[in-house]
């Protein structure tokens, strides 16, 4: 029984990153119906800015210089990368993409030789303690509360400023809201830079329970979002959250039975299985095709 | 008319695959065999057919599909456990107590032949055909509910059946089969091609020759596939999934048969790339190895066969072989060194003409002056720094070191996607340049002709 919820819990901090990470991927789904390959390299290289920035830097400085500096990155990927391939069909977005998402995981085994890097541990965070008679790190309980504070935050974002209602006008028309007058550019900018931001955050907790960085690190979590993203309904960043939650819970009770060897394998079967069944996922909403 | 060109350059494309598979059997036997070249030749090769199977969905059908090293994985398999001796089954699965499976064509064409070259060959085509149809079966499974899905959606659907069937093949259960997560080996490669004599000594060597000929019959049956009804039938699914079903192409069956058509070649890609890497493991297979897959059919142009191979060739040759000296610190042992004027001579070369033709590019289209201004600067930049080096006799390369091969390689790719998108051929094919070569020439000649009579 203890066993059981010490899955549970893990499974629940689980979901809360991959929640950060999928808010990303549903955003810019969202508004350019582009899948960002790039952006849980994005994850990753927040990881590898802590590690090398707080061996010069001390922690608290250095984790808001990961947030701001993840921004950007996630900002000049947009503008490098995407922006120019706007006009032409999606898939040259999108081999851009894994174009860079290439080039971010080279660079990192340039720059770390290849070679784990260990994470610093975050003050507070890793700190253990004991709930339901199982012992975890602090992060596991912040975790859940945090990322309600920040989709809560988001979704007032979303709903009640003048960029969230910008954003809500171009992911429903591209083209009308740009003859509105919304200065489309910022718009799509202004959401890398949140899903980059959050991405940053996610990294922060991730890597707190799973400490050593790898070029790769990035690319398994990242599609997990992904499939997050797709199974709560992609564009509804709620649907994410959920969806995230169900997928961190249910590799986590997968990793602790006899078929471990599956935990991604599942995501992935899961991900076929609601494709097929229900492509909208749990929120989406209904599009149709025209000619 | 039409048909008689199309004959003349059919006839023209086998003579030159002919010549091309001469050339290598020459260039294998006068060449010394640890020559990188043939590293290069016999991957190129492999790729290549794998290459151009993406191709073939990606390309001609355009439905974006990410599964190409899952039914890689699945035809590397398939040929490992139908070619590997039962005499040394028992040594490589001796974690699981031996093998479920005590059966292998090249034994079995042993025991009607007698041992030797003839049933080792065909026992390796046999186990090939069989890669491929494994292949091919799997993705008719998977693609009953997969190719209902639209464009990207298809394309992480499939990305997420790659890594499934990576899952499936280390699963212990199936250990008796797959060998889990550890390697099958010693089953025939394309050095056991090379022809002996009774003490063991090469006369005739065919290693690199082999995957050419397997690897070029499978492209020249995939070259007519597309010109076929069947052919034009994908190409109009691609322009236009509508107007295709509307002109009576019935689209379900016709995506099935392309995903099948390029899990079958994918299948004996993969089975050929296991004789290559001399063994099979799974965790090879990765998604990491379809994304490079897809690279290179971008740089050769998506839609282009003959692109396919030729960025698939220059792809090889450049990271195996040609860059590779990125990777460990270059120091240059005098300032006269062949290799230091060769390195200064295409660094200023790559510099200068790929600004120019950036820069060039820029004034067509958007004329940013921004953009211009930064290329212009990174170029000069670049230039200075070149001109130290010349100047100082400064010997050691700064940046060189293990992984920069691959940055600089990636950095290459994102060019090549964001500014050149139509790759090297665009989705023209050689023999479309060629045509067109020779119609400009005839039209200058009888320009001439026609001044000369003025």
């Amino acid at each position: 029984m203890q066993y059981i919820v010490s899955l549970f819990i893990s499974g629940i901090s689980l979901g809360g990153q991959y929640a950060l990470i999928a808010i990303g991927y549903t955003m810019v789904y969202g508004i350019l119906r582009l899948i960002n390959f790039a952006h849980g390299d994005v994850f990753m290289v927040a990881g590898l800015i802590m590690i090398y920035m707080s061996t010069v830097l001390p922690l608290p400085v250095t984790m808001v210089l990961v947030l701001i500096l993840t921004a950007v990155l996630g900002f000049l990927i947009e503008r490098v990368a995407y922006a120019p391939l706007r006009q032409y069909p999606r898939m040259s977005s999108m081999i851009s993409a894994i174009g860079v998402s290439y080039l971010l995981q080279n660079a990192a085994t340039y720059i770390t030789g290849g070679l784990p890097q260990m994470y610093p541990s975050l003050p507070f965070l890793s700190n253990t303690v004991t709930i339901f008679g199982t012992s975890t790190k602090y992060v596991t309980i912040v975790t859940p509360i945090l990322v309600i504070i920040l989709v809560v935050a988001l979704t007032q974002l979303i709903n009640h400023t003048k960029i969230g209602m910008a954003m809500r006008a171009v992911s429903k028309d591209f083209e009308t809201s740009q003859l509105m007058g919304i200065k489309i550019n910022s718009v799509i900018s202004m959401t890398f830079v949140i899903g980059s931001f959050l991405a940053a955050i996610g990294s922060m907790l991730y890597f707190t329970n799973y400490s050593s960085i790898v070029p790769l690190s990035g690319a398994m979590p990242g599609l997990k979002a992904f499939v997050a993203a797709v199974f709560g309904g992609i564009g509804s960043v709620p649907g994410a959250v959920i969806g995230a939650f169900i997928i961190g819970i249910v590799e986590s009770l997968v990793k602790g039975s006899d078929f471990s060897v599956f935990s991604d394998a599942f995501t992935f079967a899961l991900l076929i299985v609601i494709l097929v069944v229900k492509p909208t996922g749990l929120f989406g909403e209904k599009t149709t095709d025209k000619v | 008319m039409v048909g008689t060109k199309g004959k003349k350059t059919l006839v023209t494309s086998f003579v030159c695959l002919a010549l091309l598979l001469v050339l290598v059997i020459i260039l294998e036997n006068t060449l010394k065999p640890t020559n990188m070249l043939f590293t290069v030749l016999k991957k190129g090769a492999v790729y290549a057919l794998v290459v151009v199977s993406m191709n073939v969905l990606n390309g001609f059908t355009g439905l974006f599909s990410l599964g190409q090293s899952g039914f890689m994985l699945l035809g590397a398999y398939t040929y490992a456990i139908f070619t590997i001796p039962v005499a040394d089954r028992e040594n490589i699965y001796y974690l699981y107590n031996g093998a479920a499976l005590n059966f292998s064509f090249p034994d079995m064409f042993a025991s009607i032949f007698g041992e030797g070259y003839a049933a080792t060959f065909f026992g390796v085509i046999l186990a090939l055909i069989a890669a491929g149809i494994v292949a091919a079966f799997v993705a008719f499974l998977i693609g009953l509910p997969v190719l209902r899905l639209k464009s990207d959606y298809l394309a992480i659907a499939t990305l997420g059946f790659g890594e499934i069937i990576r899952a499936i093949f280390q699963w212990n259960a199936l250990g008796k089969v797959t060998n889990g997560a550890n390697a099958l080996k010693s089953f025939p490669t394309f050095s056991d091609f090379n022809i002996t004599n009774a003490d063991g000594e090469v006369i005739l060597r065919l290693s690199t020759f082999f995957p050419f000929l397997i690897a070029g019959a499978c492209i020249v049956v995939i070259c007519m596939l597309i010109n076929s009804s069947y052919g034009r039938a994908f190409k109009a699914i691609r322009e236009n999934e509508i107007a295709a079903e509307a002109m009576g192409i019935n689209l379900a069956h016709h995506k099935r048969l392309s995903f099948m058509i390029s899990s079958f070649f994918a299948g004996v890609g993969g089975a050929l790339f296991a004789m290559f890497a001399t063994q099979a493991q799974a965790k090879t297979f990765t998604s990491s190895m379809t994304y490079e897959i897809l690279l290179i059919m971008v740089i050769g142009g998506i839609g282009s066969i003959s692109g396919s191979c030729i960025g698939t060739f220059l792809y090889v040759a450049c990271s195996e072989w040609w860059l590779r000296f990125l990777d460990s610190q270059v120091v240059f042992t005098s300032v006269g060194a062949p290799s230091r004027v060769i390195f200064l001579a295409v660094f200023a070369i790559v510099v200068v003409g790929g600004a120019v033709l950036l820069i060039r590019h820029e004034m067509k289209t958007k004329k940013r002056k921004w953009a211009m201004a930064l290329l212009a600067a990174v170029a000069a930049a670049l230039m200075v720094w070149w001109i130290m080096f010349v100047a100082t006799g400064n010997l050691i390369l700064p940046l060189a070191k293990n992984g920069f091969r691959m940055v600089v390689f990636s950095i290459v790719i994102m060019i090549i996607v964001l500014f050149f998108r139509r790759g090297i051929m665009g989705d023209k094919e050689l023999t479309d340049v060629a045509i067109a070569l020779s119609r400009k020439m005839k039209a200058k000649k009888a320009a001439k002709t026609g001044e000369v009579a003025k």
